[in-house]
């Protein structure tokens, strides 16, 4: 079949192919293309000696220059503690109020904290730390489970609610919804709620509600309204409304008693970087 | 060089060819592919994960039917900067139980590979019915839905059935029971709860998801699902850096 013949117009051979009398040049395919081609598979053969490549039966092979993703990343992560450097060790040893009275260790732990309560905390909190309905503020002075350095700490460590063994836990009943009390006795309670906040609520219902108040809430809120942070039990009679001020907003909170789930962070982040977000709060957020 | 003569046959019958080429494809296949069956190493040695509940199975498929894959990943690189802001890198055997696996190519929204106890469910109920009303600059659209829709699970114990024949080890009690489990995990008084847990282990979250006691909605099944992202796996007892957990 084949007739290879050499093309007297140019001196190269033909392929031997004819096609109704037109013959195929059988040029050699290009220098530069034939060295690349060859330079390939030479680099194929020196990466499989050098990296991992070939599975076998019970492994694969591991490569001469021992690559592993998995240990980069964890020498990544301690060469980033090193540069991260003197600030950061510091950080393991130094109680919370040591790291407050150094201006420099203070101001690490700041930075430190800022970056992580934005990633973290401020999905909820907001990215100013401003709260929103059921997200607690943390501009202002008022807290729930205490605003000492500690109980930031172990606010944090622990979660509030968070179904974890040791979460900070209390909960509100729900007075309407499992009828403990009738609908007649929360409207009474919601004006008692507007009185201790210092606001003009209906006088007759309030003088109703006063014992009922003694009876059901005081346990927690105590018997003047300043509420009690061992057991996360607001304050009544300040301005600070978690669910909200009005008085269909009091009375729903009544009704269902609902209480809001803050995560455990013990476990998700490492105790140097919880005590920087601790000195964040603390200081950002008009901490006692 | 004699046999190189024989391109010709291929070359002019198109079935042998093609028989030709599927055996270079399958040869390829072969090498690349079947070792991650048989290899040991595959698949790290952890404590902690099991298969999914059926109330997680559930909200596992509300999750691929409503495409979530498309802008979240389930997968945290070994990189420094993915463990620092996601936590430990994803391994094999988190995702050994999924058919299939939601690894994901795309980022539009954040990876959810260790979602799960991030947020509290009154956040992840709030921020799937709006989710600008928690994350003001957020792009997701609104899946206000499924707080209002009755959770289909009429195929549920089929579904365990499907999973267990494709390689997850339900075994023939959690499959019998799959119903009462489901309804169990979304209501924390519900009677079987000590048997799902018996089933499924201790450490189960078992509550109300969605904040509504009525029913099980597929809010519930979804927030289920995403509460337990990346939780499973015990990284007290593994050894990330032993010469067998290296890759």
């Amino acid at each position: 079949m084949s007739d290879r013949k050499i093309d007297e117009h140019t001196g190269v051979e033909t392929t031997g192919h004819e096609w109704d009398g037109i013959r195929e040049l059988d040029n050699p395919l290009p220098r530069w293309w034939l060295w690349v081609m060859w330079a390939s598979v030479a680099f194929c053969v020196v990466y499989w000696i050098l990296m991992p490549a070939w599975p076998g039966i019970n492994g694969y092979t591991k490569g001469l220059l021992g690559k592993s993703d998995r240990a980069e990343v964890a020498q990544d992560l301690t060469e980033f503690k090193q540069i991260r450097g003197k600030e950061a060790a510091k950080l393991t040893n130094a109680s919370l109020e040591q790291i407050e009275a150094d201006p420099q260790l203070q101001a690490y732990a700041l930075a430190l904290g800022a970056s992580v309560f934005g990633d973290n905390c401020a999905t909820c909190h907001g990215t100013g730390g401003a709260g929103s309905k059921g997200y607690p503020n943390l501009r202002d002075d008022v807290w729930l489970w205490g605003g000492s350095l500690e109980d930031i700490h172990h606010t944090i460590e622990v979660g509030v609610r968070s179904g974890e063994d040791g979460a900070r836990l209390s909960q509100m009943p729900a007075f309407g919804r499992d009828q403990m009390l009738q609908p007649a006795q929360i409207d009474d309670l919601t004006e008692y709620v507007v009185h201790l906040s210092r606001r003009k609520a209906d006088a007759a219902a309030v003088a109703r509600a006063s014992t009922l108040y003694q009876e059901q809430c005081a346990a927690c809120h105590a018997p003047d309204g300043t509420g009690a942070q061992a057991m996360g039990a607001p304050n009544l009679t300040d301005a600070e409304w978690l669910y909200g001020s009005d008085r269909e907003d009091i009375k729903a909170q009544i009704w269902n008693g609902r209480g809001g789930v803050m995560p455990t962070w013990g476990k998700r982040l490492d105790p140097e970087t919880i005590k920087a977000l601790t000195v964040y709060v603390h200081a950002n957020a008009g901490g006692q | 060089m004699s046999l190189w003569k024989h391109h010709g046959k291929f070359e002019r019958h198109s079935l042998v060819l093609l028989i030709g080429i599927l055996v270079v494809v399958a040869i390829g296949g072969l090498v690349e592919i079947s070792p991650l069956f048989y290899l040991e190493s595959t698949v790290e040695k952890v404590q902690g994960v099991r298969p999914y509940t059926p109330l997680e199975l559930r909200g596992r498929d509300i999750y691929l039917r409503e495409g979530c894959y498309v802008c979240h990943s389930q997968m945290i690189r070994p990189l420094r900067d993915e463990v620092e802001r996601y936590g430990h890198y994803s391994l094999a055997a988190e995702s050994m139980y999924d058919h299939p696996f939601q690894w994901g190519s795309k980022r539009t929204g954040p990876d959810l590979a260790r979602v799960g106890g991030k947020y509290s469910d009154e956040w992840h109920k709030a921020h799937l019915i709006d989710p600008r009303a928690v994350v003001p600059e957020s792009v997701m659209p609104p899946y206000a839905f499924l707080a209002k829709t009755d959770l289909d699970y009429h195929d549920i114990q089929q579904k365990l059935a499907a999973m267990k024949k494709v390689g997850v080890p339900y075994t023939a009690e959690q499959i019998e029971n799959a119903e009462a489990d489901l309804l169990a995990q979304a209501d924390p008084f519900d009677s079987n709860g000590p048997k799902l847990k018996q089933r499924y282990g201790a450490k189960i979250a078992q509550r109300d998801f969605d904040g509504d006691p009525e029913r099980v909605t597929e809010m519930d099944a979804l927030v289920a699902y995403l509460q337990m992202l990346g939780t499973l796996v015990d990284f007290k007892t593994y050894k990330a850096e032993a010469p067998e957990n290296l890759r």
